[in-house]
């Protein structure tokens, strides 16, 4: 299975990398993405993303070995910011190229509910003039019990 | 050379700086005293996580490092 896990430091686009992707696995019988972004919220200015370079693509990189493992597929694709964003800039792209979109689907769906709460990246953002850590949040972590991971 | 700790997150405000030099060889008990006591307090929190190497230690109190390690503070995550 193809496989392209990324960390990157400046902004990207979603769509080209998607577009690569589908020309890359034209076997596939379909193709399930998910893009996120910042959330345009209240007052935020810039959201930080800090990664720890032993630890943060190392994880992703064991994360997709994890969803190789439990779904039939021929590519997935995690693509993950770091550094500063601006609200509504793209912070991560999953996808996944399968012969069913079963496998397809529920690969995104896991990869984010892993992302999201098991991935090593620590947040901050910046309202007025003030930075505020991120604390982890429950919700994140129920959705990753679903797979009891 | 020395051991290498870094602060990682909101434990770099903490501490005032990304990472600092201490003498080696370093164990769990020896680096809580060399750190500061606010530091040391958010190290021992049961939730903040210890790699060495890139390794996350199940039991931080196990931590030994000797020359040119790398120790990591890690905060709880916050997710991507």
């Amino acid at each position: 299975m193809a496989r392209d896990v990324q960390l990157l430091t400046k902004g990207f686009s979603p769509g080209k990398a998607l577009g690569l992707f589908a020309k890359a696995h034209p076997e596939a019988g379909g193709i399930a993405s998910f893009v996120g972004k910042v959330r345009p919220d209240k007052d935020v200015k810039v959201l930080q993303l800090i990664h720890y370079d032993r630890l943060t693509l190392p994880g992703m990189e064991k994360l997709a070995t994890n969803i190789e493992g439990r779904w039939q597929l021929d590519g997935l694709l995690i693509h993950h910011r770091t550094g500063h964003m601006r609200p509504g800039a793209p912070i991560v792209l999953v996808a996944a190229a399968a012969r069913h979109r079963r496998d397809a689907f529920e690969a995104v769906d896991f990869a984010m509910d892993h992302l999201k709460s098991r991935s090593w990246l620590w947040k901050r953002e910046k309202r007025g003039d003030t930075w505020h850590w991120i604390e982890p949040r429950d919700e994140d972590h129920e959705d990753a019990n679903r797979w009891e991971i | 050379m020395a051991v290498t700790v870094v602060f990682i997150g909101k434990l770099s405000d903490l501490a005032g700086e990304a990472e600092r030099h201490i003498a080696a060889p370093l164990t769990w008990a020896g680096l809580l005293d060399a750190l500061d006591a606010e530091v040391a307090g958010a190290a021992r929190d049961e939730r903040t996580k210890v790699a060495v190497n890139g390794e996350v230690l199940s039991d931080k109190a196990t931590l030994v490092a000797g020359e040119g390690d790398e120790i990591a503070l890690l905060p709880p995550v916050s997710g991507g």
